[in-house]
C-alpha cells in the first residue's frame, strides 16, 4: 500500500535535485529555467498527493492554476532570453552584468 | 503490484531529473525533461489527478518543452564556457541537495503523513474539476485567462523586431487621394481593333 509519505519524499527527491541542478549549471540559463520547471513539478506532485490522500479537490484546482502560471513564465522566459542573446550573443550568467549590481 | 509501479515511475522521474541537470547538452536535457515530465504524468494517473496528468502531457510536453527544444535550437551556443564551474560547485550542490532530501525525510516520515487513500466520489475527475472551476473558482478562473493573455502579448512585443515590422500608418491612410493611387489608361479594346483591320 502507497502511503502519502511516500509521494512527498519523491516530490521532496525531485525538488532537492532541481535545486543540486540550479547549484551546478549557475552559467547555463536555459538549464537554470528548466531546473525551475523541475521544482513546479515537484511542487505540483505535493499539491495532488495531498488532493488524493485527503480528498479535498482544491488541491487539483491549484495545480491547474500552477500550470498555467508556469506556461506564462515559461514563455515570457524564453522571450528574454532569444533577445538576450539576440542583443549579447550570450546566455552565459556570468557575462550577463550591465546592470552592475 | 501498485507498489512496483510507482518505485517504477519514481525511479525513472529521478533518473530524468538527475540527467537534465547533469548532461552537457541543453537539447538532451530538454529531452530528458520530456521525459520527466511524461513520468510524472503516469504517477499523476496514479493519483487519480486524469486530467491533470493529460493537461501536463498536453500543455507541458506539447507546448512549453516545444518552446524549450525551439529556442535551444534556434541558439547558436558555445557550450564549453557554460560548463565552467560544474566541479567546483559539485560538492556544495550536493551537500545542499542531501540537507534538504535528510530534512524533508525527517518530516515526511512521522505517523501523520501515513494515510492511505481516501474513498474517491463516483463523479469523473474532469467533470469535478470543470464544476469547481465555472462556479467555486471561476474569478480566479478568468485572471488566468487574462495572465495568458499578457503573457502572450509580452513574449511577441519582447521578439518583435523593430525594422522588420510592418506597420499601416492610418494617417498616411486617410489621406490618399484618388489622384495619387488612381491612373485611369485609355485602352483601345481588341474588338475595336479588329474590326480597324477588317475595314
Amino acid at each position: 500500500m502507497i502511503v502519502l509519505s511516500d509521494y512527498l519524499i519523491l516530490a521532496a527527491l525531485l525538488f532537492s535535485l532541481s535545486v543540486a541542478g540550479i547549484f551546478l549549471n549557475r552559467k547555463n540559463i536555459i538549464i537554470l529555467l528548466m531546473c525551475i520547471e523541475l521544482m513546479l513539478l515537484a511542487v505540483n506532485l505535493n499539491f495532488i498527493a495531498f488532493s488524493h490522500f485527503l480528498g479535498d479537490p482544491a488541491g487539483q484546482v491549484f495545480v491547474f492554476f500552477i500550470l498555467t502560471v508556469a506556461a506564462a513564465e515559461a514563455a515570457i522566459g524564453l522571450a528574454i532570453l532569444v533577445v538576450l542573446f539576440r542583443n549579447l550573443s550570450t546566455i552565459n550568467v556570468s557575462d550577463l552584468d550591465r546592470l552592475k549590481g | 503490484m501498485e507498489k512496483i509501479i510507482f518505485y517504477a515511475f519514481a525511479a525513472i522521474l529521478l533518473f530524468a531529473a538527475t540527467m537534465v541537470i547533469t548532461v552537457r547538452n541543453p537539447v538532451r536535457a530538454a529531452l530528458f525533461l520530456v521525459l520527466a515530465f511524461f513520468t510524472s504524468a503516469a504517477i499523476w494517473l496514479m493519483l487519480q489527478a486524469e486530467f491533470l496528468a493529460i493537461s501536463l502531457v498536453l500543455v507541458y510536453v506539447g507546448a512549453v518543452l516545444v518552446l524549450f527544444l525551439f529556442v535551444v535550437m534556434m541558439l547558436d551556443i558555445d557550450l564549453a564556457p557554460l560548463q565552467e564551474g560544474f566541479t567546483k560547485y559539485l560538492p556544495l550542490g550536493i551537500i545542499v541537495a542531501a540537507l534538504i532530501v535528510a530534512e524533508m525525510i525527517t518530516v515526511l516520515n512521522a505517523p501523520q503523513f501515513d494515510i492511505a487513500a481516501t474513498a474517491v466520489a463516483g463523479e469523473s475527475n474532469t467533470r469535478m474539476l470543470g464544476r469547481l472551476l465555472y462556479t467555486v473558482y471561476v474569478y480566479p478562473f478568468e485572471i488566468a485567462s487574462v495572465i495568458l493573455t499578457v503573457a502572450i502579448v509580452a513574449a511577441i512585443t519582447l521578439t518583435l523586431r523593430e525594422h522588420s515590422r510592418k506597420l499601416q500608418d492610418p494617417g498616411k491612410q486617410v489621406a490618399v487621394r484618388k489622384q495619387e493611387r488612381v491612373r485611369l489608361v485609355d485602352l483601345r479594346s481588341a474588338k475595336v481593333d479588329k474590326e480597324e483591320k477588317q475595314s
